[in-house]
């Protein structure tokens, strides 16, 4: 879950890491408070806003009240923007970047940092970024941060407040199972201040039982793929017309791959993922059927979901809630036999191989050749 | 010989009275698996499917001696049980619960590399040596002893790989499902290691998917390492960038992660790559 630059910062506050004075705004313009010149940011879930137009300098009132209006109600990247940020513009000498992140490959958290803030971290070059991992029981420690501080060749009258800035944000990111704490840049003031001009939080979904507080975010998503979130259903909406319900994402995944193979493109794609209540799948089946594909491939190899529980949910979704999509079933696995016995006499007729049950569905979508 | 799981290890299941847990504690036994102890806190004494269950994983090992543990239990207590696991003298750990969250699997892999335990998960669907035993959730009746080596970072894809595989006649060493998640206890290399220096494993089948850069390791380690032939198949070509397709390791970033970069990376280090999985057939017949 992406966190907007306001919530970041108002974490920040909270684990001493100084941001720009500022205020929220959903349309009221305040005309004592703010100190010019002045930063309006759109606050939306997402990257790039100053290309899109989402951020302006302005340098009194009047240049405010315009930015206000005309940001918010527009739309970033499929985002509406609800709410603007109105911040002090802090005059820096030097700006740093600073992240803590997961490294997948090393499996263990990993500490970045550059001189070269302010700018994509991606184009920053490979000798330019200095990295640390840091071991989850052990934490940033006060050396750990010293050696980063040398290695950007930082003077030692902000050193002390770069120590206060990482083990802040490494508090942060285990007491709120963060997968990202970015701060892009990290200004350096002309006074030897370090300020967080912006901030990315990503919080680790799995990990949101523990954090009660967050409110779910709609972020880039359909409306049918945010009523799927809300059922635990991983939900995809893609451009072509065959709707795939499969059991684990890889299963999905070359289950897609085989309807291309035969010229067919999976348009919806539903992954029931591990599940033993019927009612479960019947509810995915009418979701999947308000998608509205021309055809349904279900490919499901029973394991954690048993075959017969999805026959069930089937049988179900035919009983009370009157689905009448064309359906290719491809059923494998625990309780197979259970299954099969059950949909005899419906209309679904369990295929045994992959490959003939996409070639199927991409016969009945008119597809392929 | 297979690797990782056989029928001298004395499994341990933590959450065994749970639906699953029970379940598959079962098959597991029909399988073949020597299932010696369940843990359940507060249902010490009880028995499942003949096996007994004690309060701590402590009891368990001093009382049955068992050395591999499979945990079952949700995820908000994954890392508890694995550090009780850990703590009791377990070695061998293999994680079937998903939606654990990344900061405990790191400290779990960081926790199983200082004490020298094998982690293998969070979110997989467990090991299996056909003929020997399991500890996995894999249907029972898709196996066939052989001397093919699988090992996949997806759950049921690993099913229908290893189903295509036993309907063509061709057998398992043993099957790994490592888990899909971000942060794994085990990854390809470590298994392909263990494939290499196996006397019953001829031939090996890596199955990977987009995101994350494993398969790219594993490509390099395949170069420098590994004598015996490897097929592979990447899931995920069709899935159109920037969509979670699922699970957080199948995330396509920044370029990074795509099945073209990862299949040519296995190709050029001279595995051969199918592009759906019946395809994997052919190539494994082929060697």
């Amino acid at each position: 879950m992406n966190l907007l630059e306001v919530e970041g910062k108002r974490l920040f506050f909270d684990y001493g890491i100084p941001i720009p004075m500022g205020r929220l705004s959903h349309g009221d313009v305040p005309s004592d408070f703010v100190r010019y010149p002045a930063m309006v940011k759109a606050q939306v879930p997402t990257g790039g806003r100053g290309k899109a137009g989402g951020i302006r300098i302005v340098s009194d009132v009047t240049e405010l009240g315009k930015a206000v209006r005309e940001i918010i109600g527009t739309s970033i990247k499929g985002h509406k923007v609800w709410e603007v940020l109105i911040e002090e513009k802090i005059e820096s000498r030097k700006e740093l970047y600073i992240s803590i992140t997961v490294d997948r490959a090393k499996r263990m958290p990993i500490l970045m940092a550059s001189t070269m803030g302010g700018m994509d971290v991606e184009s920053v070059p490979e000798e330019k970024l200095f990295k640390d991992w840091i071991d989850p029981w052990v934490g940033v420690q006060p050396f750990v941060a010293k050696d980063m501080a040398y290695a950007l060749e930082m003077e030692p009258e902000i050193a002390g407040q770069f120590l206060a800035v990482l083990q802040g944000m490494w508090r942060l990111f285990q007491d709120i199972d963060a997968e990202l704490i970015e701060i892009n840049p990290l200004a350096v003031t002309n006074d030897n201040r370090l300020i967080a001009i912006d901030s990315k939080v990503v919080i680790d979904d799995d990990a949101l039982f523990r954090h009660e507080g967050f409110k779910k975010l709609s972020g880039d998503i359909t409306p049918l793929e945010k009523k799927a979130r809300d059922m635990e259903i991983a939900f995809v909406q893609l451009d072509g017309d065959i709707g795939v319900i499969a059991n684990g994402a890889g299963l999905t995944m070359a289950t897609l791959d085989f309807l291309s193979m035969h010229g067919g493109r999976g348009g919806v794609f539903l992954d029931l993922g591990g599940t033993d209540d019927p009612e479960k799948v019947k509810k995915a089946l009418l979701l999947m059927a308000e998608a509205k594909p021309k055809v349904v491939l279900i490919n499901i190899f029973g394991g954690i979901t048993k075959c017969d529980t999805v026959a069930s949910g089937l049988l179900q979704a035919f009983k009370d809630g009157g689905l009448d999509l064309p359906i290719v079933a491809r059923i494998r696995g625990v309780n197979e036999q259970e299954a099969v016995e059950m949909l005899k006499g419906t209309r679904i007729q369990p295929v045994l191989s992959l490959d003939d049950a996409a070639r199927a569905a991409v016969k009945i979508a008119g597809g392929g050749g | 010989m297979a690797v990782l799981i056989n029928e001298k290890s004395k499994v341990l299941i933590q959450g065994i009275t749970g639906y699953q847990g029970m379940f598959h504690t079962l098959k597991m036994k029909e399988f073949g698996t020597d299932v010696v102890a369940g843990v359940t806190p507060g249902k010490g004494g009880q028995k499942v499917h003949d096996v007994p269950v004690f309060n701590t994983v402590r009891a368990a090992v001093k009382e049955t001696g068992a050395n591999t543990s499979g945990i079952f239990v949700p995820a908000p207590f994954v890392l508890d049980a694995a550090m009780e696991a850990m703590d009791a003298g377990i070695t061998t750990v293999v994680i079937i619960t998903e939606h654990v969250p990344v900061h405990d699997a790191m400290k779990i892999v960081s926790l199983s590399s200082k004490l020298g335990v094998r982690v293998i998960g969070p979110n997989c669907p467990g090991v299996a040596s056909p003929g020997k035993a399991k500890l996995a959730i894999i249907p029972n009746q898709i196996f066939k002893k052989g001397d093919v080596g699988v090992v996949s970072r997806s759950g049921t894809l690993t099913y229908e790989i290893v189903d295509s595989l036993t309907q063509a006649g061709i057998g398992q060493s043993t099957c790994v499902g490592i888990g899909g998640d971000r942060v794994s206890g085990t990854n390809f290399v470590d298994v392909l290691e263990l494939f290499q220096a196996d006397r019953q494993t001829k031939r090996i089948v890596l199955v990977g998917e987009i995101g994350g850069s494993a398969e790219e390791d594993a490509a390099r380690y395949i170069a420098k390492e590994v004598t015996k032939p490897v097929s592979a198949y990447i899931a995920g070509k069709s899935a159109p960038p920037g969509k979670r397709m699922g699970h957080a390791g199948a995330i396509i970033s920044r370029g990074a992660g795509t099945a073209e970069g990862k299949i040519k990376a296995l190709k050029d280090a001279g595995a051969e790559v199918a592009d759906v999985t019946a395809d994997i057939i052919r190539l494994v017949k082929r060697e």
